[in-house]
C-alpha cells in the first residue's frame, strides 16, 4: 500500500560522536559497507567472522519482524514458544503489508544499528543484499534439518556458500486451466507454449469459448514482471544469471523466452488488459470465466474454488505445471526465509527460536491454516495435506524444478533493468533484440562493482 | 479602486443573499458539490460492499455489507486505539503550532527588525526538501535521545512540516489587519499582549481557523515519520495501522477494509471542521466586533 | 458568514505595519517571539539537510569481496555524485515530469479552489453541507485515495465503465500522466480553497455595498475588490502548492508505480536512488530539486508575493 516510504541514509552527521579522525580513517578503511552512511565504523562487537558464524551464548527476550499475522497462527505459536521460554520471550512487530515498506523498515534499522528486530521475515530476493552488507549474521547450517527441505528452496537463504537464512515458507508458480474447455476439445494441459496456444485456437472456435483470452500471468511493471520473465527464460532453457552469477540474458534462449510473451501480446494469446495484471487482476478474470490458461501462484485454488458464487469457474478447472517451449517450463522461487539481523541481541535465544519457529511441525500447521507452501519435501507427500490441497503433488513437481530469482546483491537495480527492458517489449515500444541488449548491459553493471 | 476604498457607506445585511440565488449559481454548486463528493461517494459505495463483490462497478452496494467496517475495527488491528493516538498527535500539534506560529506571525508581520526577510525565507525552505531524505537522520537522532516509541517523536516532526505554512500564512494574515485597532485598544489602556488578544486575534479568527484545520490535516495524514519512529503497536497512529491492514490471503490488498478505514478517519474530521467553524469563527468575530 | 461591523478607529483598508513608538526591545522582542519556530525547524529539518548535504559530496565505489561475498566500499569527497546525476538522461525526464505536473495541477487547483471558495463565501441554505463536502477530498490521507483512485482508473475500474473506454491509465504514457493530475487536483483544490475562503472572510463587507452604489459590475467587483483583498492569501496558498507538487511523490509512486518514465518525479527519482542503497546520489537528486524548488519558489515570491517579505514599505494605490 501507501506511501512509500523511505530509507534514505543520510550520513554521519557533522555533530556525530566520533572524532573527526576516527571518522576519516574509518572512511579510508571502509571495510563496512556504507561505513559512511552509518554512525561509526568498527562497531560494537567485531562479528567479522573468519570461518563460520560465531558463537552467541546471550539469551533473553527478543522480537520477530514480519508482515501481519493475519489468522493470528503466528501468534500461537509465539504463545506456545514464551510459556516454554518465559525468560526468552520473543514478541512479535508487524511490519506494514507491501514488501517494498517492510524491506525499508529493515534497512532503516541496519542504518540505525537499532536493535529493534532481532528475528526477520525476509524476502529470499533481499537475502545476498542483507549478506553482503552484513546486516545478518550466517547461520549454523548443520543445526537445521536442511537436507528434509527441498533444495532448491534451501538455496534461496544461501550467499556465498553460507547459509544466512532458513526457509520459513515457498512458493511457486503453476498453470491453472479450464478443465471443462479442455475436455471439450479432448486436450490435456499443455506442456509447451506451441501446445499452449493450439488448444486455445481450438478453444476460441467453441461456442462457450468465444472471445476467451488465452493466457496471462502478472506482466504489470512491478516484481511480478521479473518473476514471469525469469520464467519464461528459464522456460525455454536458458538463465537469467548463471551459476558463476554472470548476465546471460543476450543468449538464444532468453530471446525465445521473451518472444514467447511479446507475440502473446502481438498475436492476441494474451489479452492487452495484462499489461497491467498483477495477481489479483489476473485472479479476478480467471474467475470471471474470461482466461483459458493462467500462470498464478497456488493460493488461487481456493478462492477460484469457492462455492458462494464469487467464482463463475468454480469446479471447472485445474493446475499443471508451467509450460515451456520445447518441454515442461520452469517457475521461479517465492516464499520466505528467517534471518538475524547483526545489531540484535540474545542472538542464541534467536538461533533457537527459528529453529522451534520453522521446524516441521509449525510449517504443517501453517500449510493447513495458512495454505503457505512449506520447504519440508515431506509434507507434500502426505496423504491427508495431499486431500486438503490437492494442487501439493503439481505443487512438489514444480518446486523440484524451480529456480531462484536472480542472486544479485544489488538485486533492486537487477530487477529494475529486468522490468524496464521487459515492459518496452511488452508494449512494442523496443524490439526484442534491443531490449534484451539493453537489459543485458544494465544487469552486468548491477552485477559489476559500482 | 481608491474611491471605492474611501466610500463608506451603510451596514449591510447578508453578503448578496438577497437577490435569491440564480439558476446559474445552483448549477455552479452543484457541480462543485459533484466534483468533490464523487469519488469520495464512490469510497463509501465501496466501503459497503461485500468482500466478495469488492470490485464490482454498480452504483449501489447490493446487498449492504459491514464486513468491511467490522473488519477494520476488528480487536485484533488495533484501530480504534490508533484513531485515539491519531487526535493526541494530531491535536497536541495543531494547538502547539498554532500558538508558536501565532508568535512567529505576529513578530514577522508587526515588529521592525533586521533580518526579516532571511528569517521569511529560511522558514520557507523548510519546506523545500523532499522529506523522504530526512527520515534515517531523525531515526539516528530520536535513537540517541531514546525517543523511539513517544508521541514527541511524531509531534515534533509533523510540527516542522506544518510551522512553514502556519508562519506564512499568519503572517499574511496579521499584515491585513489594520495598525490603528490595537493602537486604539493601547490608547484605551491594554498592555500590547492584551491588544493582541482582544483585538488583533479576534480578527485574524479566520485566518487562525483555516492555519488550525490545515495543520490538524496535515499532521493527521502523517506517515512517513510516524512509521519509522514506532514499532509498538499502542503508540502507533491510524495511518501506520492503516498499513498494516492485510487482505484475507497474501496478494489480497484489503481494498474494501481500507476503504472503510478511510471513511471512517475522514469523516470526523469534517464533522469536527463543521462543528469548529461555527462555534470558533462566527463566535469569535461576532463577540469580538460587535 | 458573520458579518463585521465597523468599529471605532478602524479604517476600511488594510495599511502599512506601525512605527511603533517602542523601538527599543523589538528586535529582543521578535527574537523570543520567533526562536520555538527556529528551533523546530532546525532540529528536524535543518539538522538533516546539512547531513545530506554533506553526503551529496561523498561518492563511494563498491566492491564485492571475491571469497566472502561481502561488500566493500570506498569513498571520497568530489562532485561524482552530481556529474553521475546530470550525466543521467533520467534527471531531465523526471525534471520535465516535476515542471510538468506542477504548471498543470497548480493551475487547475487556482482556477477550481478559487471558484470553490466564491461559492463557500456566499450565503445560501446548505452552506455548511457544501463547506464540508468541499474538505472531504482534502482530509483523506493521500495513502488512501491514492489507492481509491488506483481503483477507479483499473483497466476494469469505474472510469473506463463511464467513459466507456479500455484505456489502460495505470500503464504508462499521457494516460498516467493525466490520472496523476486528475487525482492531485481533485485532492488538493480544497486547500487553495480554504486558504482563499479565510482570505475572502476579512474583507470588509462594505466595500462591496460601496462598490454596488458606485454601479460597479459583479465582475469588476471581483477584479477590483476581491482579488486585490484576497491576494496575500491565494499567493500563500499558491507558493504551498508548489512547494508540494514540486516534491511530489506518494500519488505517481502508488496510482502509477515506481520507474514508469511519464509519471517519475524528481522525488521518486531520489527515492529510487536511496532504496537502492546510493545514498550519495539519492542526495544529489534530492539537493537538485531542493535548489530548483527554491529557485521556483523565490522567483515567485518575487513576482507575485513581494509584500509577503515583510518589507513594509508596500505603497498603496
Amino acid at each position: 500500500m501507501s506511501s512509500l516510504r523511505i530509507v534514505l541514509g543520510v550520513g554521519r552527521t557533522p555533530s556525530g560522536h566520533r572524532g573527526t579522525g576516527r571518522r576519516r580513517a574509518a572512511a579510508a578503511l571502509a571495510a563496512v559497507v556504507c561505513a559512511s552512511v552509518l554512525a561509526g565504523c568498527g562497531d560494537s562487537g567485531s562479528n567479522e567472522s573468519k570461518g563460520g558464524p560465531e558463537k552467541s551464548n546471550d539469551r533473553g527476550p527478543i522480537t520477530l519482524a514480519s508482515g501481519k499475522d493475519t489468522t493470528g497462527t503466528v501468534q500461537g505459536q509465539l504463545d506456545r514458544w514464551n510459556k516454554q521460554h518465559p525468560d526468552e520471550k520473543v514478541t512479535l512487530v508487524e511490519l506494514p503489508e507491501s514488501a517494498d515498506q517492510q524491506r525499508q523498515q529493515f534497512i532503516q534499522n541496519a542504518q540505525t544499528k537499532s536493535d529493534a528486530y532481532t528475528v526477520l521475515n525476509l524476502d529470499p530476493i533481499w537475502v545476498a543484499e542483507f549478506a553482503a552488507n552484513q546486516w545478518i549474521d550466517e547461520l549454523p547450517a548443520k543445526e537445521f534439518p536442511l537436507d528434509k527441505m527441498i533444495p532448491a528452496v534451501v538455496k534461496t537463504g544461501n550467499y556465498y556458500g553460507k547459509q544466512y537464512g532458513i526457509p520459513f515458507n515457498t512458493n511457486a508458480g503453476l498453470l491453472f486451466y479450464r478443465t471443462d474447455l479442455l475436455d471439450k476439445i479432448g486436450a490435456k494441459p499443455p506442456t509447451t507454449w506451441a501446445e499452449m496456444k493450439q488448444d486455445c485456437e481450438k478453444v476460441r472456435k467453441l461456442p462457450e469459448g468465444k472471445g476467451i483470452g488465452c493466457y496471462a500471468g502478472q506482466f504489470d511493471k512491478y516484481e511480478g514482471l521479473t518473476v514471469n520473465f525469469s520464467e519464461a527464460v528459464a522456460s525455454a532453457g536458458g538463465n537469467v544469471v548463471d551459476a558463476k552469477g554472470k548476465a546471460t540474458v543476450d543468449t538464444e534462449a532468453a530471446k525465445k523466452g521473451l518472444q514467447f510473451l511479446v507475440d502473446g501480446f502481438k498475436d492476441g494469446t494474451i489479452p492487452k488488459q495484462a499489461a497491467t495484471y498483477q495477481e489479483e487482476d489476473g485472479r479476478r478474470a480467471f474467475q470471471a470465466g474470461k482466461l483459458l490458461f493462467h500462470r498464478q501462484w497456488p493460493y488461487q485454488w481456493t478462492l477460484a474454488g469457492a462455492k458462494d458464487g464469487s467464482s463463475k469457474v468454480a469446479g471447472k478447472f485445474g493446475v499443471a505445471t508451467l509450460p515451456g517451449l520445447a518441454g515442461p517450463g520452469r517457475s521461479s522461487l517465492g516464499g520466505l526465509d528467517l534471518a538475524i539481523s547483526k545489531f540484535a541481541k540474545n542472538k542464541a535465544t534467536a538461533l533457537d527460536f527459528i529453529k522451534f519457529f520453522s521446524n516441521e511441525e509449525n510449517a504443517r500447521t501453517n500449510l493447513k491454516v495458512t495454505s503457505a507452501a512449506p520447504p519440508y519435501a515431506a509434507l507434500y507427500d502426505d496423504p491427508a495435506l495431499r486431500k486438503q490441497f490437492p494442487y501439493l503433488a503439481t505443487l512438489k513437481d514444480s518446486l523440484a524444478t524451480a529456480t531462484p530469482r536472480p542472486v544479485v546483491v544489488k538485486y533492486g537495480d537487477a530487477t529494475a533493468a529486468i522490468q524496464e527492458s521487459t515492459s518496452a517489449a511488452l508494449s512494442g515500444s523496443k524490439p526484442v533484440d534491443a531490449a534484451l541488449a539493453d537489459m543485458q548491459r544494465n544487469l552486468s553493471a548491477a552485477i559489476a562493482e559500482k | 479602486m481608491s474611491t471605492l476604498l474611501l466610500t463608506r457607506s451603510a451596514r449591510r445585511g447578508a453578503t448578496g443573499g438577497r437577490r435569491g440565488a440564480t439558476w446559474a449559481r445552483r448549477l455552479g454548486i452543484a457541480a462543485v458539490v459533484a466534483y468533490c463528493l464523487a469519488p469520495f461517494y464512490w469510497m463509501l459505495v465501496s466501503s459497503l460492499r461485500r468482500p466478495a463483490d469488492q470490485f464490482s462497478n454498480a452504483p449501489l452496494p447490493a446487498p449492504v455489507s459491514f464486513d468491511n467496517y467490522m473488519s477494520a475495527f476488528d480487536p485484533h488491528n488495533g484501530f480504534g486505539r490508533a484513531l485515539v493516538n491519531s487526535l493526541i498527535v494530531a491535536g497536541i500539534t495543531t494547538a502547539v503550532t498554532l500558538v508558536v506560529g501565532i508568535f512567529a506571525g505576529y513578530a514577522l508581520a508587526r515588529l521592525h527588525f533586521r533580518g526579516k526577510t532571511l528569517i521569511l525565507t529560511l522558514i520557507i525552505a523548510a519546506s523545500m526538501f523532499p522529506p523522504i531524505i530526512l527520515v534515517v537522520p531523525l531515526l539516528r537522532l530520536f535513537t540517541d535521545i531514546a525517543w523511539i516509541n513517544t508521541y514527541q517523536a511524531m509531534i515534533i516532526p509533523s510540527m516542522s512540516f506544518a510551522l512553514p505554512l502556519a508562519v506564512w500564512n499568519l503572517t499574511a494574515f496579521f499584515r491585513q489587519m489594520p495598525t490603528e485597532l490595537e493602537k486604539a485598544a493601547q490608547v484605551d489602556g491594554c498592555t500590547p499582549a492584551q491588544a493582541f488578544r482582544k483585538v488583533m486575534l479576534p480578527l485574524a479568527a479566520p485566518g487562525v481557523f483555516t492555519t488550525a484545520i490545515l495543520v490538524f490535516i496535515l499532521s493527521w495524514n502523517e506517515f512517513l515519520i510516524a512509521v519509522s519512529v514506532v514499532n509498538e503497536p499502542q503508540k502507533m497512529t491510524a495511518n501506520v495501522i492503516l498499513s498494516l491492514f492485510t487482505g484475507a490471503y497474501k496478494y489480497d490488498q484489503p481494498f474494501g477494509t481500507q476503504m472503510a478505514a478511510g471513511v471512517v478517519v475522514t469523516l470526523p474530521l469534517v464533522v469536527a471542521v463543521l462543528f469548529f467553524q461555527r462555534r470558533i469563527v462566527d463566535g469569535l468575530t461576532a463577540g469580538g466586533l460587535k | 458568514m458573520s458579518v463585521i461591523t465597523p468599529t471605532p478607529g478602524r479604517t476600511a483598508r488594510p495599511s502599512r505595519p506601525a512605527r511603533t513608538s517602542r523601538r527599543a526591545g523589538t528586535g529582543g522582542l521578535a527574537a523570543a517571539l520567533l526562536s520555538p519556530t527556529l528551533l523546530v525547524l532546525g532540529l528536524v529539518i535543518g539538522y538533516p539537510v546539512v547531513a545530506a548535504l554533506r553526503l551529496s559530496f561523498q561518492v563511494s565505489s563498491e566492491g564485492i569481496d571475491p571469497s566472502t561475498g561481502f561488500v566493500s566500499t570506498t569513498t571520497h569527497y568530489g562532485f561524482g555524485n552530481y556529474a553521475a546525476v546530470f550525466a543521467d538522461e533520467r534527471l531531465l525526464r523526471a525534471w520535465w515530469n516535476t515542471t510538468s505536473f506542477t504548471l498543470a495541477s497548480v493551475t487547475l487547483e487556482v482556477l477550481i479552489g478559487v471558484l470553490m471558495a466564491l461559492v463557500m463565501h456566499r450565503a445560501f441554505r446548505g452552506r455548511a453541507f457544501v463547506r464540508a463536502a468541499i474538505l472531504v477530498p482534502w482530509a483523506i490521507p493521500t495513502a488512501i485515495s491514492g489507492i481509491l483512485w488506483k481503483w477507479i482508473f483499473n483497466s476494469q475500474g469505474v472510469a473506463n465503465a463511464l467513459l466507456d473506454t479500455q484505456v489502460l491509465w495505470s500503464s504508462d504514457g499521457f494516460h498516467a500522466w493525466l490520472s496523476v493530475v486528475v487525482a492531485d487536483t481533485w485532492k488538493t483544490a480544497p486547500f487553495v480553497a480554504l486558504l482563499v475562503l479565510a482570505g475572502l472572510q476579512i474583507i470588509p463587507g462594505e466595500l462591496y455595498e460601496a462598490a454596488r452604489v458606485d454601479g460597479a459590475s459583479a465582475w469588476r467587483s471581483f477584479w477590483r475588490i476581491t482579488l486585490p483583498l484576497v491576494r496575500p492569501a491565494l499567493v500563500v496558498a499558491v507558493l504551498f502548492r508548489l512547494l508540494d507538487v514540486l516534491r511530489m511523490f506518494d500519488l505517481p509512486y502508488i496510482l502509477v508505480g515506481p520507474r514508469k518514465p511519464s509519471v517519475e518525479t524528481l522525488s521518486m527519482a531520489a527515492f529510487h536512488e536511496m532504496n537502492n542503497l546510493r545514498f550519495g546520489s539519492a542526495s544529489a537528486y534530492a539537493v537538485v530539486l531542493f535548489v530548483y524548488v527554491a529557485v521556483v519558489a523565490l522567483a515567485f515570491v518575487k513576482l507575485f508575493g513581494a509584500d509577503l517579505l515583510g518589507r513594509g514599505t508596500r505603497s498603496e494605490p
